[in-house]
């Protein structure tokens, strides 16, 4: 308890540069996760309409996604080099699974009968995605981008590594000078972010009409 | 007017769903495909807006080969209800019946008067249904506004595939009945799909019997109940096929024209104990659009040799049981 509280006396005396990581951190997440999201929908639905696609865009999604983090931020410093960019690359390449995973799936469980009526009434392609398919699997493409956004949180505390700032300055600091109010300092902020987040997409989710349900989403609408 | 001309449907898989099918749907009028799961009725079906096209063969619309229609412009034109609705779950009532006319760009104005007026037609009130979303709905409900969604844009031709098929008895009973007197009322050429020989014998002015991928025999249900052409129509209509006959005439069909002595009650305003047999007694008559197998159960359960048919309150003729024996014969058909 003791160190909650020191960890948050350190916080308060150096509450300026406290901001500026958060801040830092707070966009490297945005920006990341915007792009992840611009991406990956488009090639969820190209996904969706050609098989090809579908294995091009699933085989990449799943390669940045199992490649450690680390790992992927090991090998845009050498490209790329450092910094608030080539960070965010690293954030996006890992954002985007969760997001295409959830997209198709979204997609496809939208049942037979409801695409085979919209194009037995006279959809095109194009009008049975946009009007029928999307807004139907819009939950469960929100419970992607939340898992997404979450695990980004947690993931931005290594961009530090890479000059990209953010509150993993902190945290990695802290442990390499062993000072634990500035670790704890730099860990409870993020990881309330990670619960607002979580907390702001559920809302968003249920107004959707879905349920946290992923496994399901056309559940009751048979 | 739907032709279909020598048409064969095989898929990339190699199952032949159809072969060699010929014949002509009416203007105006219902047409029924009825036979066992996989006999090719609903891709024949699928053929008239094109969600299928044929393999071999030709399918016409009012004399033009489907193939020259865009199938997407085909199919604003044509009404679709299928068994599973396909209801959109997340558009209310009202959007889902004004899917075609949306589609079509009909003018908001004229979209919402059509839906309201197609809501009354169903007998589901606007006020309550129009911004109810699918899922508050019961399956019956959700039927209706089913066929109102494909009767929205008014096309000349509807399909429908076991529209009532994944209805309760008593539901798709009232449909049924609801569904013929609007049909009655509309110049609609409808195509409908039905596994059930009794919703066939129902609805159709026109059957076509399938067998696997062939029309076996293709004519009115009174003809195809007086003489099933293949052991497999008899087989398919039952064994209580007397009955089903009865089911499908009227009783202005086979009345004898003899009063027989009955008469009406002068003063009288009910339908029911109006008449008056010679012996003084009140007998319930029929009338003349009742069907011969509610004319039968009442002399099964009457102690008259005769009941009276009375129209307009007057006795107009009266049916014994020898005269729907000789309905069964055909002899009147």
């Amino acid at each position: 308890m003791s160190e909650i509280v020191s960890g948050f006396e350190y916080l308060i005396d150096n509450f300026d540069e406290f901001l500026t990581l958060l801040q830092q951190h707070i966009a490297l997440v945005l920006v990341s996760e915007l792009a992840a999201i611009a991406v990956a929908i488009p090639a969820s639905i190209l996904a969706v309409r050609n098989a090809r696609a579908r294995r091009v865009v699933l085989g990449v999604g799943n390669v940045a996604q199992t490649i450690p983090t680390l790992a992927i931020i090991a090998l845009v410093f050498p490209l790329i080099g450092i910094g608030f960019w080539p960070s965010v690359i690293g954030l996006w390449a890992y954002a985007i699974l969760p997001i295409i995973t959830n997209t198709i799936s979204g997609i496809e469980n939208v049942s037979d009968d409801t695409v085979e009526a919209a194009r037995g009434m006279g959809m095109t392609d194009w009008e049975v995605l946009r009007k029928i398919q999307v807004p139907l699997a819009l939950p469960v493409i929100f419970a992607g981008i939340r898992t997404s956004i979450v695990l980004n949180v947690g993931t931005a505390y290594l961009a530090f590594f890479i000059g990209g700032g953010g509150l993993g300055l902190w945290v990695v600091g802290g442990i390499q000078l062993y000072n634990m109010p500035q670790v704890l300092a730099g860990a409870i902020p993020g990881a309330l972010l990670a619960i607002g987040a979580d907390l702001v997409f559920a809302r968003i989710q249920r107004r959707l009409g879905g349920e946290s349900d992923v496994n399901n989403p056309t559940a009751g609408a048979a | 007017m739907i032709t279909f001309e020598n048409v064969t449907k095989q898929y990339e898989d190699g199952t032949v769903a159809i072969e060699e099918i010929s014949f002509t749907v009416e203007r105006g009028t219902t047409t029924v495909l009825v036979g066992p799961s996989g006999c090719g009725k609903t891709t024949t079906m699928k053929l008239v807006n094109r969600l299928e096209d044929p393999t071999e063969g030709t399918v016409y619309r009012d004399g033009d080969p489907i193939s020259e229609f865009d199938p997407i412009e085909l199919r604003r034109e044509t009404g679709y209800v299928i068994q599973e609705i396909g209801l959109f779950d997340h558009m209310t009532v009202a959007d889902n019946i004004a899917t075609v006319p949306r589609l079509n760009d009909w003018d908001e104005a004229d979209i919402d008067a059509r839906v309201d007026e197609l809501l009354e037609l169903m007998d589901l009130p606007p006020e309550t249904y129009r911004e109810q979303y699918p899922t508050e709905l019961s399956g019956g409900q959700r039927q209706r506004v089913g066929v109102a969604r494909a009767f929205a844009s008014d096309p000349d031709v509807i399909l429908m595939d076991e529209p009532f098929g994944a209805l309760d008895p008593i539901t798709r009973e009232n449909l049924q009945n609801e569904f013929l007197d609007i049909q009655s009322k509309l110049d609609t050429t409808i195509l409908f799909v039905t596994h059930s020989i009794d919703e066939a014998l129902k609805m159709g002015d026109r059957i076509a019997i399938f067998d696997v991928g062939e029309i076996v025999q293709y004519d009115t249900p009174q003809a195809i109940l007086n003489d099933p052409k293949t052991a497999f129509v008899e087989d398919f209509i039952g064994s209580d096929r007397p009955l089903k006959k009865l089911k499908v005439t009227n009783v202005k069909d086979v009345m004898s024209p003899t009063t027989d002595g009955f008469a009406t009650t002068s003063g009288a305003n009910s339908a029911a104990e109006m008449v008056q047999s010679d012996g003084g007694e009140s007998v319930t008559p029929l009338t003349p659009t009742d069907t011969a197998l509610s004319a039968l159960s009442r002399l099964v359960e009457s102690d008259h040799g005769r009941l009276p048919v009375v129209d307009d309150d007057r006795v107009v003729g009266t049916v014994s049981d020898e005269d729907l024996r000789q309905c069964n014969r055909g002899v009147q058909q």
